[in-house]
């Protein structure tokens, strides 16, 4: 029995140490001297833009990565097809990848003498603008939605579909009634650890975006300016605003784990 | 026996459906390529273009070879102590039952859910030189590890409690029928029907360990040599304007990571192979 | 060696599992814990088995008081529903478990496996995962794997439970053989009441968590202690407080002073003996059962009327 509490309080009392204790050292430094300097740190200019461009290439990549996430899924479970074993392993690499092997491989393709440098050219700028920080996201972000839905699906087999098809419905009705709905809450599951994935990256945008404060600063390369100019404050107080939507990702993700996961 | 037709139609308009089944699959997979296959395609062309000998004049660089034995070597480390830990807490999760199990188990999504760079600041506020414990453990190998260790924490917990939940309790109570004691029923049934999910999570943190940028950057100090590892090598490499060292150290990176993700196919093959 | 329940009580929450059993199984015998899902059985073959413990009372093999010893400590051998094989291993190494364990030596061990093997009709497939047997084989390892250390009990739970219907036939045939030869105590959990006839010496009936009746086969459907156990262990007719068994209803064409007039709806043949559903006049349903001459010599259809009088009918007094 000692045994017991004994391993109960070792993994809880690492869990403190390693976890409990970060976090809230956030709340407590950003706070530390009174809310109003915090406010006013997060509610500049720069922070601002910061934190809009977060969301907005969030609201971008997330979106096109369900799309896809979906339809590969599907591809990957319910087709065969030649290379389907090279597309499953394209797309866990993301998980397995560096973000800084990723943003420079962007930054080696559209970049001067890269193969689609020449887009700078004509005009389409994708390195140091929105553009590559938002395909450099998609890549970080491009497994999830596929890896939820990918199991559910295997799960679900393919009986309620061929029975809607010999009632008559075709392919995109099937999907619509048969299909969305049994993967419903794999696909949000797969969008909450996308949006999470897309908001926090940091290596992968910080080489392809050039960091240019005000214009391709994101908030957590925000965080990084700020704390290397010596504005700790300011730092603290955009990782408050991250840890508060890390947090709610914590939630979103407990609600709608898939309960083969559940503790 | 009749040969021509290969896909056999179920009623009219099948045909069409499927060609539109294939087509959306075509551009899925060419979004895919677009955005992954192409340039990683681009990075692996860039690292040979001055020629395979500039490759590994690069590669085995004092300063880029020091970085390569450090993350290797520190992500095994923290690996290996994510396999005990890692265990010990899905553990906890699932056989144990104590007030607040739910939010413990929620707190355990939190490195992913967190900002790299973030959770970096708070690691070297809390252990580096303002730290209110008094230690100091910025720019030194032990704050490289600590931060290595936060990142993965979930690798290896989520890996092993689905197994350990799916675990037929009764193998447990007839081996204890057939004599044995606690510790020989952990190590005789539950820990080989454990292995490769331990192995599984083991290979994605050490995966993300090798490859982690944004919690390293600030706490490491990147002092050459010393806590700087081959991600922050590869960014300093860019800023420093070489490209093509950039490019060569990113290839052993990508190989690794691929090396990973074949090792982990081979566990859940390993994994299922009592269930076939 | 026999085996003693005194007065066990056993609560998960607020549910009564086991209350104030009291069970004596002699030794040698081939007893069937007889009841309903959530009658209590298992959870009793599990207090037995010392995989639970009792809230009170005692529990006894021989005179040994075993109430608080843990399940590795009791020398007994237990068979699951579901089986329990443990997946990673062979079949032999399944079976040799339990003398692993023990630290016997390797010699004994092998010969004892070997021999088990025999017994279950598996030498051929020693070095087989269970996922590559059947249920029934698999089943008849664990069956080995619980006797490979000489257990002085032994304890099966639902183990036929899983298996398809011609498995389970053969497999009770099988059991009695078995336990013929080998001889220990045993005792089989089943909610199938022709299971238990057809295995057991003796049975126990458990409802609610409480014994209803010990006895024979033959003594529980001749002379049932309640209606829970005329009911549970055969098919009933139940008019008002009366029971008759369909085996016990005769029909004739003609009326005699006693006899009920009552209407064929459904005759059902199924090979050995007839099964005819009947109806009254105030639209009481009963059951009879006759055998083929029986059915035959009445011309038995549906729609003909007969007439129907018990032979035999029990009332309980409460």
């Amino acid at each position: 029995m000692i045994g017991r509490y004994a391993l109960r309080f070792g993994a809880l009392g690492y869990l403190a140490f390693l976890l409990l204790l970060p976090v809230g050292l956030v709340f407590y430094r950003t706070f530390e001297h009174g809310f109003r300097p915090a406010w006013d740190a997060v509610t500049s200019p720069e922070a601002l833009h910061a934190l809009w461009l977060t969301l907005l290439i969030a609201a971008i990549a997330v979106p096109l990565n369900t799309l896809f996430g979906v339809v590969l899924a599907i591809a990957l479970v319910r087709h065969r097809f030649p290379g389907r074993g090279l597309v499953n392993a394209v797309v866990d690499l993301p998980l397995a990848l560096s973000p800084v092997v990723v943003g420079l491989s962007l930054y080696l393709l559209y970049g001067t003498g890269g193969w689609l440098g020449g887009l700078a050219g004509h005009g389409i700028k994708i390195l140091f603008a929105l553009p590559g920080m938002i395909l450099a996201t998609i890549f970080v972000s491009l497994p999830f939605v596929v890896r939820e839905v990918v199991p559910v699906l295997r799960e679900i087999g393919t009986d309620q579909e061929q029975a809607a098809e010999t009632l008559g419905a075709a392919p995109f009705t099937t999907f619509r009634r048969i299909t969305l709905p049994a993967i419903r809450w794999a696909v949000c599951y797969g969008v909450v650890l996308t949006t999470a994935r897309a908001i926090g990256e940091f290596g992968a945008v910080s080489i392809v975006s050039g960091r240019i404060e005000g214009k391709t600063e994101t908030l957590p390369l925000y965080v990084q300016s700020q704390f290397e100019g010596f504005n700790t404050t300011g730092a603290f107080a955009a990782c408050v605003v991250l840890a508060l939507i890390a947090l709610t990702t914590v939630v979103a993700m407990r609600m709608f784990r898939p309960k083969e996961e559940a503790g | 026996m009749a040969t021509s037709a290969a896909v056999p139609v179920s009623r009219p308009g099948a045909v069409a459906n499927r060609a539109g089944g294939a087509l959306l699959r075509g551009i899925a997979i060419g979004y895919l390529s677009l955005i992954v296959l192409v340039p990683l395609a681009a990075l692996v062309w860039s690292s040979r273009s001055q020629g395979a000998g500039s490759f590994w004049e690069e590669v085995t660089k004092p300063e880029a070879l020091s970085a390569l034995k450090l993350t290797l070597g520190v992500s095994l480390i923290v690996a290996a102590f994510n396999a005990l830990t890692g265990t010990a807490i899905a553990w906890v999760l699932v056989r144990d039952s104590f007030p607040g199990k739910g939010f413990v188990n929620g707190v355990i999504d939190l490195p992913f859910a967190l900002p790299t760079v973030v959770a970096g600041l708070v690691l070297l506020e809390l252990y580096g030189p303002n730290s209110p414990f008094g230690v100091d453990l910025a720019f030194q190998r032990a704050g490289l590890v600590l931060a290595l260790l936060f990142v993965t924490l979930p690798f290896v917990v989520r890996a092993v409690q689905p197994v350990l939940l799916e675990l037929d309790r009764e193998m447990e109570e007839a081996a204890e029928s057939l004599g044995a004691a606690r510790f020989a029923v952990f190590r005789r049934i539950v820990f080989p029907n454990l292995l490769p999910a331990i192995l599984s999570g083991v290979a994605l943190a050490f995966a993300r360990a090798v490859g982690e940028f944004g919690s390293v950057v600030l706490i490491s100090g990147n002092i050459p040599f010393k806590t700087e590892v081959s991600s922050v090598y590869i960014a300093g490499q860019v800023e420093s304007d070489n490209p093509a060292g950039a490019a060569a150290v990113s290839v052993v990176l990508l190989l690794i990571s691929l090396g990973v993700l074949l090792l982990i196919g081979a566990f859940r093959h390993w994994r299922t192979r009592h269930d076939r | 060696m026999g085996i003693t329940v005194v007065e066990v009580t056993k609560k998960f929450g607020d549910f009564v599992a086991l209350d104030d059993v009291s069970v004596a199984i002699p030794e040698g015998s081939l007893t069937a814990l007889l009841g309903p899902s959530g009658s209590g059985k298992s959870t009793l073959l599990r207090v037995i088995a010392g995989l639970e413990e009792p809230d009170n009372g005692q529990v006894l093999l021989g005179d040994d008081d075993v109430t608080h010893r843990p399940a590795r400590a009791r020398g007994v051998g237990m068979v699951f529903q579901h089986y329990a094989a443990f997946k990673h291993m062979t079949v032999w190494e399944n079976v040799a478990f339990g003398l692993k364990v023990r630290k016997r030596p390797k010699g004994e061990i092998q010969n004892r496996v070997h021999e088990l093997l025999e017994l279950v009709q598996l030498e051929g497939l020693a070095k087989r995962y269970p996922a590559q047997l059947s249920g029934g084989q698999r089943q008849r390892m664990a069956l080995a794997r619980a006797l490979a250390v000489d257990p002085e009990v032994l304890l099966l739970d639902e183990p036929f439970g899983a298996l398809d219907a011609r498995v389970r036939k053969e497999l009770r045939a099988w059991l009695r053989r078995l336990h013929d030869e080998v001889h220990v105590t045993t005792i089989i959990v089943t909610h199938d009441q022709e299971e238990a006839m057809e295995v057991a010496g003796q049975i126990v009936v458990i409802n609610q968590g409480r014994v209803e009746q010990v006895g024979t086969p033959r003594e529980l459907y001749e002379s049932p202690a309640n209606e829970f156990v005329m009911s549970f262990v055969g098919p009933v007719n139940k008019i008002g407080e009366t029971f008759i068994r369909p085996s016990d209803i005769s029909l004739s064409l003609e009326p005699d002073g006693e006899s009920t007039e009552v209407m064929v709806e459904r005759v059902v043949h199924l090979g050995f003996e007839v099964r005819a559903e009947l109806v009254r006049d105030d639209g009481q349903h009963l059951l009879a059962q006759l055998t083929q001459e029986e059915a035959q010599s009445l011309e038995l259809e549906r729609g003909l009327i007969v007439y129907a009088k018990p032979n035999r009918q029990t009332v309980f007094t409460r």
